[in-house]
């Protein structure tokens, strides 16, 4: 019998992913021999409402790019427009912004840690990652006023001190996470399921990570040492020495498979705690911004002229902002957002290469895809559009699992 | 013997349409330990033709209306539509987008609205106990 090709679209509304995006798989049996992505549902036209508002108003909207990455975006914006406009920012509030910034990564990769898990049939494990989470979300709320978008940085500084006594509360979550860390990397990464669906699955090898330019860490499990941190430091990232992990730091030879993934996110959770606690001893006292009447401020950006890029290395990589300011005109007169999802999309055709259909949900997961941080261009295409379920492949995707377990006895 | 209890075990389909995973990521919270809504039988489900309770977060973009449409229609009667988050109730921000066709109430009908950017897991539990409140009165052949 002929070798047969199927096609089976995904998407755009599907229960794993939690986001909107469509996949149309190629696939021989189980087979996938190719495929072809399709993003654009979510995308709401922020940049060009972003030229149409004053630059205040700009930060909350960079904000809402995405609701877990909701400070890398303003992070990057408001040193795009700091580089711009050419405003100073204390110290303090600097080491203000990256605490919130390594609190946020904390935040997201034990979201990740979960999703990953419940992509396995592995419920357990999800519930215990988020049971856990909630703990950064506490500290967040605590520091800033809200579980999520935070609108902690403007432009000059920041808009909440951390006071003496919240110190020790940020200490004692501190202690709390190491104290479990072991437990989850245990959990994690010692566990033969968990092994038997991820190792070898959606391998990325360097040379196409490279190539492809992913960033972030899906970059690092493939073996790149590469870090906005590290390679283009900013803010205090400089004076705290943040070096790029890669699997190698485990003692582990890298693969650039899915479990890789895993283990650079586990690892960075832990960098992140170090980052936090050293920013809370080196922290100088201080002022925490350098133009506090926002009057004043709309006035200063309203006179700058110039253009300006910012980055932030975000919990899933590299976001890029640039502005273009004119004098006289209140909103920015160019906004581009180039968010990390963009540059990891393509790295899914190599993963996807070669695997089985059940194995979709977690090799898509384990970019950790933001869609509607990547949904900054809308592609119109007249064609006939069907919706897919994803019910039937998660259910593939635990079924392999039991199969496996099983198998193990 | 009466199964009120089961009544009130409600499946639920969370429907994003152009959010930013804000209140998407605080309906998966809700369902964690901490507030664990599961205990009371509330649970996401992976299909609309399963569902009781439709929960909308985002302001709707134009690709995602029609489907939001046709979701709406795959739900069995009764139904209670819950939308999370004040862009999916307002627009929010989203106000002057070309790409927006919403909020939600333009294109289906809404019957509660959980504001907040994002609202606290314990407003998003207490929209869908009025949700509850509306199936019952569905049930016993009131008008809502």
């Amino acid at each position: 019998m002929e070798n047969r090709t199927f096609e089976i679209p995904i998407g755009p509304v599907h229960p794993a992913l939690k986001e909107q995006i469509r996949f149309t798989f190629q696939v021989e049996g189980e087979r996938i021999v190719g495929v072809d992505i399709k993003p654009g549902f979510a995308h709401r036209g922020i940049e060009f409402m972003g030229m149409h508002r004053n630059l205040i108003q700009v930060l909350y909207l960079a904000e809402r790019i995405c609701g877990i990455c909701s400070i890398s975006h303003p992070i990057a914006l408001i040193q795009a427009v700091e580089n711009a406009a050419g405003i100073e920012v204390p110290p303090r509030a600097q080491y203000i912004r990256v605490i919130v910034a390594e609190l946020e990564r904390i935040h997201s990769h034990l979201l990740w840690a979960g999703v990953a898990a419940h992509e396995l049939g592995f419920d357990t494990l999800l519930h215990l990652t988020w049971k856990v989470r909630e703990k950064v979300l506490d500290i967040l709320e605590e520091l800033t006023g809200n579980r999520v978008n935070y609108a902690i940085p403007i432009y000059g500084g920041v808009r909440r001190d951390i006071s003496p006594e919240q110190y020790p509360r940020v200490r004692e979550m501190i202690r709390y996470y190491r104290g479990l860390f072991e437990e989850l990397c245990d959990r994690f990464l010692n566990d033969a399921s968990v092994e038997a669906r991820t190792r070898d699955v959606g391998v990325l090898e360097p040379e196409e990570a490279e190539e492809l330019c992913a960033v972030g860490p899906t970059a690092r499990a493939s073996g790149l040492r590469k870090d906005v941190r590290q390679d283009w430091p900013y803010l205090v990232y400089g004076d705290l020495g943040v070096k790029a992990i890669t699997p190698e730091d485990y003692g582990l030879e890298t693969r650039g498979d899915v479990y890789d993934r895993i283990v650079v996110r586990l690892l960075e959770v832990g960098q992140s705690l170090s980052i936090i606690e050293r920013c809370l001893e080196e922290m100088p006292e201080g002022e925490i911004t350098s133009i506090p009447k926002i009057p004043a401020l709309l006035a200063q950006l309203k006179k700058a002229e110039g253009e300006g890029i910012g980055r932030h290395e975000a919990p899933r990589g590299e976001v890029i902002h640039y502005v273009r300011l004119e004098a006289g005109v209140e909103a920015p007169v160019v906004w581009k957002v180039k968010a990390p999802t963009y540059s990891n999309l393509l790295s899914w055709y190599p993963m996807f290469e070669d695997q089985e259909i059940a194995d979709i949900p977690i090799v898509t997961a384990s970019i950790d895809p933001c869609i509607c941080c990547l949904d900054r261009v809308h592609i119109v295409r007249g064609r006939s559009e069907q919706v897919m379920w994803k019910e039937e492949l998660l259910k593939l995707s635990w079924e392999k699992t039991r199969k496996i377990v099983m198998g193990n006895g | 013997m009466k199964l009120s209890s089961f009544k009130r075990a409600l499946w639920v389909f969370h429907v994003p349409t152009g959010s930013c995973n804000g209140c998407d990521i605080e309906i998966v919270a809700a369902l964690t330990p901490r507030y664990d809504i599961e205990r009371f039988g509330i649970r996401l489900v992976g299909t609309p033709r399963h569902a009781d309770v439709l929960l909308v977060t985002g302001a709707v973009t134009r690709p995602m209306a029609e489907r939001l449409r046709r979701i709406y229609e795959q739900t069995p009667d009764p139904k209670a539509v819950v939308v999370v988050g004040s862009c999916g109730s307002t627009s929010g921000v989203f106000y002057e987008s070309y790409n927006i066709v919403g909020p939600v109430d333009e294109i289906i009908p809404v019957d509660v609205y959980v504001p907040g950017c994002p609202p606290r897991p314990e407003a998003i539990i207490d929209g869908v106990v009025k949700a509850v409140a509306k199936l019952e009165k569905l049930e016993a052949g009131e008008p809502a």
